[in-house]
C-alpha cells in the first residue's frame, strides 16, 4: 500500500517539476513548484520522517513560495514575458540541461542499484530531531544562524533609505 | 493511532458539522452585530431569521457564474477551493474528545500550522487571477501580512510545545490537567490571538479586502457560488482557530460535570462569539501601522516570551 501510494506522489512530483519548468508563465510555472514541494513532503512522510514533512510544507511551500509568488504578482508582467519566455525556451536550448541531467540520473541509478534502499521504516519524532540539531550538528547550527543574520542585516541596510544621496536630489 | 479515531462515522460526522456551523455563523455573526450596534439584523425568513442561510444560498446559487475575460481563468476557479479544502482538512487533527477526532497525529501543532500558512494561496492567486489592480493590491497585502503574522504565530506557540513537550494536540489537551495553559502563557496567548486574527484575515486586521479602499479586495471580481466558497471558508477559518485556541490554551475538551464533547464544543463557540464581538468593536488599523506593530511589538514580545519560558522550565526541572 505505501509503496503505491510512494510511486503515485513520485510521478506527480516528476510531473509537476517538469510543468514547472516548461511553463512559459511565471506564475502557472510556480503553482507547479508548490505542487511539487507538496508532494515532496508526502514522499518525507512516507520515509517516516514526519518532521521534514511538515517543515517542508511550513517553509517551502507556505512561506517561501508566497514570497515567490508575491514578486512575480507585484511584477505583473503580461503577455510580453511570455512571448519573451517562448522565444527562450526553444527546442535547442534543451540539449545541454538534459545531457547533464541523464547523467545526474544514470548516477543516481547506479547508487541505488548498488546501495539498496535508504528508508528504513524508521519513525523520527521531534525529540530525535531536535537531539540530533543540538548535537552532532550544533556547528552546522550555528554557521546557518550567523549565516541568516548576515541576510537579515543586509536586507536591513538595503532596506534603509538612502540618507547620503539625498543631499542632492529629493528628500527620501 | 488510537482505537476508535477515524473511522467513517467520525470523518462524515465532523464534516458535516463543521459545514454546517460554518454556514450557520453567517446568520449568527449578522444577528449578533445587529443586536450589538442596536438593530435587529435578518429576522424575516423563518423563525428568527433562521432560514437566511437558506435564502443566501438559493440567491448564491442562481447567481450568474461569472469569469472575467481579462482573467487567468484557471488559476480564477482554482483560488476559491484552496481556502475551503485547507481549512476543512485542518480539522482532521483537531481533538474534539477522547475518541473523537480524524487522526492522532505527533505533529498535529504544526499540521495546523502548515494548512494555515497553505491558505493564504487562496487570496494571493484569486488577487493574481483577476487581474484587477484593487484585487491584486488585496493579494499583496495578504501575502505579506500572512507571511510576517505566521512568524508570530510560530514562535507564541512553542511556550506551549515547551510545557507540555509535544506536537501532539491530544497530549497536549491531557497536560493541561494541572491548569489550563492560558494562565502561565498568557502573553503567548495574546500574541497567538492577534496573529491568528491576522492570519485568517479577519476584522479587525481584514486588510486585504477592506471596502473602503480596495472595493473588496481580493474577492471584487468574484460572483454566485466561488465568492460562496470565500465566505464559507472563512467561517471554516473562524471556527478552525477557536478549535485549535481552545485546544492550546483554554484545555481543550476538559471540564466538570458535563461529557468533554460539549465541553469542547461550548468553549469553541465563546471563542467564535469573541471573533464577532471584535469584528463589532475595534476599527481598522492603517496597513503600515499592521506591518510595525508586528515587527516591532509581537516578534520581540514572542522571542522574549519564549526566552522566559525557557528559563523558568530549566530552573524548575534542569
Amino acid at each position: 500500500m505505501t509503496l503505491i501510494i510512494f510511486y503515485i506522489t513520485s510521478a506527480v512530483a516528476i510531473f509537476a517539476t517538469v510543468m514547472m519548468i516548461t511553463r512559459l508563465n511565471a506564475v502557472h510555472g510556480l503553482l507547479y513548484l508548490i505542487l511539487s514541494l507538496l508532494s515532496v513532503g508526502v514522499i518525507f512522510f512516507l520515509l517516516g520522517a514526519h518532521f521534514a514533512a511538515v517543515l517542508e510544507v511550513i517553509i517551502y511551500a507556505g512561506a517561501i513560495m508566497v514570497l515567490f509568488v508575491f514578486v512575480i504578482m507585484m511584477l505583473n508582467q503580461g503577455q510580453a514575458t511570455i512571448d519573451e519566455e517562448r522565444a527562450w525556451l526553444e527546442p535547442g536550448i534543451w540539449i545541454g540541461p538534459s545531457l547533464l541531467a541523464s547523467i545526474l540520473f544514470a548516477e543516481m541509478m547506479a547508487v541505488i542499484m548498488l546501495g539498496g534502499s535508504a528508508a528504513t521504516g524508521l519513525v523520527v519524532n521531534s525529540k530525535q530531531v531536535g537531539a540530533a540539531l543540538y548535537g552532532p550538528y550544533l556547528l552546522a547550527v550555528e554557521l546557518a544562524s550567523m549565516l541568516l543574520l548576515a541576510g537579515l542585516v543586509g536586507a536591513y541596510h538595503l532596506g534603509k533609505p538612502m540618507l547620503k544621496k539625498t543631499k542632492s536630489g529629493t528628500k527620501s | 493511532m488510537n482505537s476508535g479515531l477515524g473511522d467513517a462515522a467520525d470523518i462524515f460526522g465532523i464534516l458535516v458539522s463543521v459545514i454546517i456551523v460554518a454556514a450557520m455563523l453567517i446568520w449568527v455573526e449578522r444577528r449578533l452585530l445587529a443586536v450589538w450596534q442596536d438593530r435587529l439584523g435578518p429576522n424575516r425568513v423563518g423563525t428568527f431569521g433562521l432560514m437566511q442561510v437558506v435564502a443566501d444560498m438559493i440567491k448564491m446559487f442562481f447567481k450568474e457564474d461569472w469569469i472575467p475575460p481579462f482573467s487567468d481563468k484557471l488559476v480564477f476557479v482554482l483560488a476559491p477551493t484552496i481556502v475551503f479544502i485547507t481549512m476543512l482538512t485542518g480539522f482532521a487533527v483537531i481533538p474534539f474528545a477522547p475518541g473523537v477526532g480524524i487522526i492522532d497525529f505527533n505533529f498535529g501543532l504544526l499540521y495546523f500550522l502548515a494548512l494555515s500558512s497553505l491558505s493564504v494561496y487562496s487570496v494571493v492567486l484569486a488577487g493574481y487571477a483577476s487581474n484587477n489592480k484593487y484585487s491584486l493590491l488585496g493579494a499583496l497585502r495578504a501575502a505579506a501580512q500572512t507571511v510576517s503574522y505566521e512568524v508570530f504565530m510560530g514562535i507564541s506557540i512553542m511556550g506551549v510545545v515547551m510545557l507540555s513537550g509535544t506536537f501532539n494536540l491530544r497530549e497536549i489537551v491531557e497536560a493541561q490537567r494541572s491548569g489550563w495553559f492560558i494562565i502561565p502563557q498568557f502573553f503567548g496567548f495574546l500574541i497567538f490571538l492577534v496573529a491568528i486574527v491576522a492570519e485568517s484575515r479577519r476584522a479587525p486586521l481584514d486588510l486585504p479586502e477592506a471596502e473602503q479602499e480596495l472595493v473588496a479586495g481580493f474577492h471584487t471580481e468574484y460572483s454566485g457560488m466561488k465568492f460562496g466558497m470565500f465566505f464559507v471558508g472563512e467561517y471554516l477559518g473562524i471556527t478552525l482557530s477557536s478549535a485549535v485556541i481552545v485546544t492550546l490554551f483554554f484545555g481543550g475538551w476538559l471540564g466538570p460535570w458535563l461529557p468533554p464533547l460539549i465541553w469542547f464544543c461550548l468553549k469553541t463557540a465563546i471563542g467564535i462569539l469573541f471573533f464577532i464581538l471584535l469584528r463589532g468593536a475595534l476599527p481598522r488599523p492603517r496597513y503600515d501601522q499592521l506591518m510595525t506593530f508586528g515587527w516591532k511589538v509581537l516578534l520581540p514580545a514572542g522571542l522574549l516570551n519564549l526566552l522566559v519560558t525557557g528559563a523558568v522550565l530549566l530552573s524548575l526541572h534542569g
